[in-house]
């Protein structure tokens, strides 16, 4: 049959189609013009043009996060690839599935310093699941097939193809994504063992301080995880706090929720951690976020582990079960055995322990004063919350005080309805990704909360915004400063508030109308509702530069170097001077 | 180590032997020894070559030191690595083989060079290049009898020294036939 032979390019595009994609975002240049070309003459996968490259990766990242589908990039080589160096670490850090497809240089001309020529596979390999330069075009279908196996299977990750301008053009037979390939690992491992669920329901159930700790891990098993953690905190009637990348995965409504734990997570689900007999650790990976100091981690408490990627468990703490296996298989196995041993015996009473927490609870580790005409912005996020709550509602971050008050204020009670950037904490991430997000789903209200110095780093993309008609709104608690790193410098550094401040901020509104988008400014508490009302209600994107009050920190806080039971919940709070040791961390 | 370990009781780090079988691609390589020097690990010696033409499979050959939790992350660690297929651990799944070949050159004249043939001999080093000047000698065996051997040597004369790394091989009729028909 004639009509397998195609160009490599074509046989791309074709392949892509073929993995499900229907959305690539990328940005042109001279190695990728023939799959520009070929991209042109199809009528299946829309190509979103970013305004530079990491917010393509980004884009992607919101897509993929907020749909569980792969998401697709498409750069050029050179400086392209190394713009989507810091979004492809993004994903690598939160496990965010993304195939990258990069031009370079013809195969001839690799390693002659070219023009446009990086050696686009050394550098991204520390930051991709894996990557593949393309050099047998007889390779390339299998190579993209496989790629999208791998990006989304087990832990998941960002893959990059290299593809040299030559591979492109050549004439190749397309070959099937259900070809039998060589296997590429069976890696996959998964341990899940009949005994040791049945041991581990046996504690669970017996346990007088269990707390369940789950992360994001339980979002990319895909929303059944999400219904089955639910019915085991229900079964089991024991507290769970979810990580940053996990909220949403038990809904904020659940009344055995504590919050987000960690750094800046709430009073009763640090200690609550901190003094639990049995701790079920679900998709999360013991982050130095959510820890703290390690030796002083949940002292006594046996704990249990079960993640999709086995050098999670064990890595940071020692945990006396590790389950290795995707959260969904794992989690319908331990719940059937809860509900069978359940029904054997009745459960260990819980209710001194739901009475100390209730009493930690009393804290109030969130509790601020919205008093005076000056906008708190905790208070910000609350309104936004009541405001938006009836909608179908995605919010995507930035990185910094704002980011951890979304976390905080804002409630969520689905999965894959937030979006930040976690592990990296990349300041730029929320407004590409609230890109991704939209364009996934077109009608769902889409709100970027954002400081404004995160804006700064990628407000390019207001363009790629104007162009596809999406009604993004971009909240920004605009405070004038780097708010988290001014909070550590008043903390850490006897409030030398070295390059922190924001000086120069562009007039907001006038910066959005030079877009023809909408610009909405507040700075008194009392137009705050009827500016969120104006914001949802406007039909197309809006910037709302929300003016908050300037100094305010974010609390509670774990200081560096502390644990669990000594967090501060104000800046009264006479903490012990942050160690020499907490001072050196990050 | 992260600093929030400080306080840990210091657990004894131990050498252990690592068989690994991978695709021979290219990036296979650079991403194994990419993961020891980004996270951190030792590696002591490192070999690869080819095993298997038809399915294009080599091997990797590692010796790495650390506390067994260490061991055991670098471990799961190198099988998140795409193509890498299989990780053995030798030194924990019983008697195995190590093994590693050494070319010494020395320059020697004089009384010497008859102390420097009895020493080859005493250690059944190979004599592969001869001149009124020199030796080369080929001596393969154990990381340890190696060692001692370019010791002496060197207390003979200016030497070169070319070692390949440490080879290795469990003991007994186990092979991994069946672990690498699955690939
Ligand atoms: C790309 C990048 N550069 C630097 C940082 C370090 N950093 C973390 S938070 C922050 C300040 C963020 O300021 P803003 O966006 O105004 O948020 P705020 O904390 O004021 O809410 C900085 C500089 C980062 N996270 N990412
Ligand atoms: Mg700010």
């Amino acid at each position: 049959m004639t009509v397998n032979y195609c160009s490599g390019a074509e046989a791309v595009i074709r392949a892509l189609v073929e993995n499900g994609v229907e959305v690539i975002f990328g940005y042109p240049g001279g190695a990728v013009l023939p799959l520009y070309d070929a991209l042109f003459e199809n009528n299946k996968i829309k190509h979103i043009l970013v305004r530079h490259e990491q917010a393509a990766v980004h884009a992607a990242e919101g897509y993929a996060r907020s749909t569980g589908k792969v998401g697709c990039v498409l750069v050029t080589s050179g400086p392209g690839a190394t713009n989507a160096i810091t979004g492809l670490t993004d994903a690598l850090m939160d496990s965010v599935p993304i195939v990258c497809l990069s031009g370079q240089v013809p195969t001839h001309l690799i390693g002659t310093d070219a023009f446009q020529e990086a050696d686009t596979t050394g550098i991204s390999r520390p930051c991709t699941k894996h990557n593949y330069l393309v050099k047998d075009a007889d390779k390339l279908c299998e190579i993209i097939h496989k790629s999208f196996e791998i990006a989304s299977t087990g832990r998941p990750g960002p893959v990059l193809i290299d593809l040299p301008k030559d591979i492109q053009l050549s004439k190749i037979k397309y070959v099937n994504k259900n070809t039998k390939f060589k296997k590429y690992n069976n890696n996959n491992i998964s341990n899940i063992d009949e005994n040791v669920i049945n041991k581990v329901a046996t504690l669970l159930l017996n346990a007088e301080r269990p707390i369940i700790y789950a992360g994001g891990g339980v979002v990319n098993s895909g929303q059944e995880a999400s219904k089955l953690l639910t019915k085991l905190v229900n079964l089991l009637d024991c507290p769970v706090t979810l990580t940053l990348m996990g909220l949403g995965c038990v809904p904020n409504t659940n009344k055995n929720f504590l919050g987000m734990l960690g750094m800046h997570g709430t009073y009763e689900a640090n200690l609550a951690m901190h003094n639990c007999d049995v701790m079920l650790n679900v998709g999360a990976r013991f982050d130095d976020r959510v820890t703290g100091r390690l030796n002083a981690f949940a002292p006594n408490s046996k704990k249990i582990h079960i993640d999709v990627d086995k050098s999670s468990i064990n890595k940071v703490v020692s945990v006396d079960y590790g389950i290795v296996g995707d959260c969904t298989k794992v989690l319908s196995v331990l719940v059937q055995e809860v509900k069978k041993l359940h029904n054997q015996q009745t459960i260990k009473s819980k209710s001194k322990w739901w009475s100390e927490i209730n009493h930690w609870k009393e804290k109030n580790s969130l509790g601020f004063q919205q008093i005076g005409n000056n906008i708190k912005p905790q208070q910000a996020i609350k309104s936004l919350y009541e405001k938006s709550k009836n909608f179908d509602t995605y919010i995507t971050t930035e990185v910094g005080q704002h980011q951890m008050w979304a976390a905080q204020y804002f409630g969520f009670s689905k999965p894959n309805h937030w979006m930040t950037s976690g592990g990296l904490g990349t300041m730029g991430y929320g407004l590409p990704s609230s890109v991704g997000v939209q364009i996934a789903h077109p009608n769902s209200l889409v709100i970027d909360i954002s400081g404004e110095a995160s804006f700064l780093m990628n407000m390019q993309e207001l363009s790629t915004i104007v162009q596809y008609k999406l009604p993004v709104k971009i909240f920004i608690l605009n405070n004038e400063w780097m708010g988290m790193v001014r909070q550590w410098q008043e903390l850490n550094h006897g409030s030398r508030y070295s390059e922190s401040y924001t000086a120069s901020l562009p007039d907001f509104v006038k910066l959005a109308e030079s877009f023809g988008i909408t610009g909405l400014r507040v700075d008194n508490i009392k137009n705050l509702g009827n500016t969120i009302d104006e914001m949802i209600n406007i039909k197309g994107p809006v910037i709302a530069d929300i003016r908050v009050e300037k100094e305010e920190n974010c609390f509670p806080m774990i200081p560096s170097g502390a644990a669990h039971n000594e967090m501060i919940l104000s800046s009264d709070d006479n903490h012990k001077d942050t160690s020499g040791e907490g001072l050196a961390l990050v | 180590m992260s600093i929030y370990q400080k306080n840990e009781v210091k657990e004894v780090e131990t050498s252990r032997t690592l068989s690994l079988v991978v695709d021979n691609q290219p990036g296979t390589l650079a991403r194994v020894i990419g993961l020891f020097s980004g996270r951190g690990y030792n590696i002591e010696s490192l070999t690869v070559t080819e095993i298997d033409k038809i399915r294009s499979l080599s091997r990797i050959s590692l010796v790495t030191r650390g506390t067994s939790m260490t061991i055991e992350q670098i471990k799961s660690q190198l099988l998140r690595i795409v193509p890498v297929h299989i990780v053995r651990d030798l030194t924990l799944e019983g008697p195995f083989i190590k093994s590693e070949l050494a070319l010494v050159k020395l320059v020697v004249k004089g009384a010497n060079r008859v102390e420097a043939l009895r020493i080859a001999e005493t250690f059944r080093a190979r004599t592969l290049d001869v001149t009124l000047s020199s030796f080369v000698f080929e001596l393969t065996g154990k990381p340890s009898k190696l060692d001692a051997f370019t010791d002496l040597m060197r207390s003979l004369g200016d030497t070169e020294i070319s070692r390949t790394g440490v080879s290795a091989i469990s003991r007994g009729n186990k092979t991994e036939t069946k672990l690498l028909d699955q690939i």
